[in-house]
């Protein structure tokens, strides 16, 4: 049975009772083990990867030196032809025959590392997959595991605060009225502020003698100055 | 990142909070830490927040099953499949007798985008009880 449907049948059945399990924690703890031996596979098969594909690269070098040698060999023994030193050319054709079964075994050696590598690096592939599908399962069961444990923190929170939890419509109005309330609160705080600007604004317009103004002593002595005149 | 973390940064934002949020943090024990988060004014929906290995998990409680109107249940819960998408970071899941709204964050994320989870969650929260109260008693 999958993780997935191990985790619906343990909620649908009420594994989330307190002390249950949703996965038994053997089963975790053979989970986690069996992940730890693909990742410890893992770093084995990479490095035997790294090696062999290293012993692929001195096979791809010695084939090249080979070949190389073959030629000049083979210029060597065309030379000797063209000297008429027929014995020569014969001694050098036997060291190319030398180099070329040299160069079979080498090309066999190049062909098998060449296999393998390839077969690693399958195995690598699906070694990596695999333990990417198991560390997701893991995490469902640790996930399911944790918010159960949590909720019953959280539970356990509530009933020992002795904080009855409201119903969710009765929440909400709350909140709405706290809200409500605040807002009328800024409106009238800005409605204050508004008052108080203006005020403001009216001193100074009656300090730059703009606006209303207030009938002083001086004023109405100058009316009247201005009547006997 | 932890729950304290989370609960240092919240508590050290006060009325600096780019989300305009005031929260208070308190720590609960138990065998999984979880950090009750409560946004002032919006106190009687706190957000509970919990870290596991690979992610940071921030749940509010929306309601019990006992406060669903069972003859038209079937239609709250297609309601809210099809409000899942739709609705911004947030999604539905019921644990126990109790329907949820929860965030998921890699454990990677930053407290800013913790801060931006919580405000957003809290929102989430009032408008689907305010979207779902015909279906409630």
């Amino acid at each position: 049975m999958s993780i997935f449907s191990k985790i619906i049948t343990a909620i649908r059945g009420g594994a989330s009772e307190a002390g249950e399990a949703i996965v038994d924690a053997n089963a975790t703890r053979i989970f986690a083990q069996e992940i730890r031996d693909a990742e410890n596979h893992l770093t084995k098969a990479k490095r035997d990867l790294t090696g062999i594909m290293a012993k692929q690269m001195q096979a791809k070098r010695e084939l090249d030196r080979i070949n190389r040698s073959i030629t000049e060999h083979e210029g060597y023994a065309t030379t000797a032809l063209n000297q008429g030193n027929e014995a020569l050319a014969l001694e050098v054709a036997e060291k190319i025959a030398g180099l070329e079964a040299e160069l079979a075994e080498q090309q066999t050696s190049f062909d098998n590392y060449e296999k393998g590598a390839i077969r690693l690096k399958d195995l690598v592939k699906g070694t990596e997959r695999q333990l990417a599908d198991y560390q997701r399962q893991l995490s469902m069961v640790k996930t399911t595991e944790s918010v159960q444990k949590a909720t019953a923190a959280i539970t356990d929170n509530f009933s020992n605060s002795n904080s009855k939890l409201l119903n969710a419509k009765q929440s909400l109005e709350r909140i709405k009225e706290k809200q409500q309330d605040f807002d009328d609160r800024m409106q009238a705080a800005d409605d204050l502020a508004a008052e108080g600007s203006d005020q403001s604004l009216k001193d100074k317009l009656a300090a730059a003698g703009i606006g209303e103004q207030q009938t002083s002593a001086n004023s109405v002595l100058d009316r009247l100055k201005s009547k006997q005149g | 990142m932890n729950i304290h973390l989370i609960a240092n940064h919240l508590n050290e934002l006060a009325d600096n909070s780019d989300t305009g949020f005031i929260f208070d943090s308190l720590p609960i024990a138990g065998e999984v830490d979880v950090l009750q988060v409560t946004i002032t004014g919006r106190e009687e929906i706190p957000i509970f927040v919990s870290v596991t290995d690979d992610q940071i998990l921030c749940i509010a409680y929306l309601w019990g099953e006992e406060e669903v109107k069972q003859d038209t249940r079937g239609e709250m819960l297609e309601a809210m499949v099809e409000m899942n998408i739709p609705m911004p970071l947030s999604s539905f899941s019921k644990i126990d007798e109790k329907y949820v709204i929860f965030g998921a964050l890699s454990v990677n994320s930053s407290l800013h985008d913790v801060e931006h989870e919580l405000s957003v969650l809290s929102d989430n929260s009032l408008e689907v009880i305010n979207e779902m109260a015909d279906y409630l008693l």
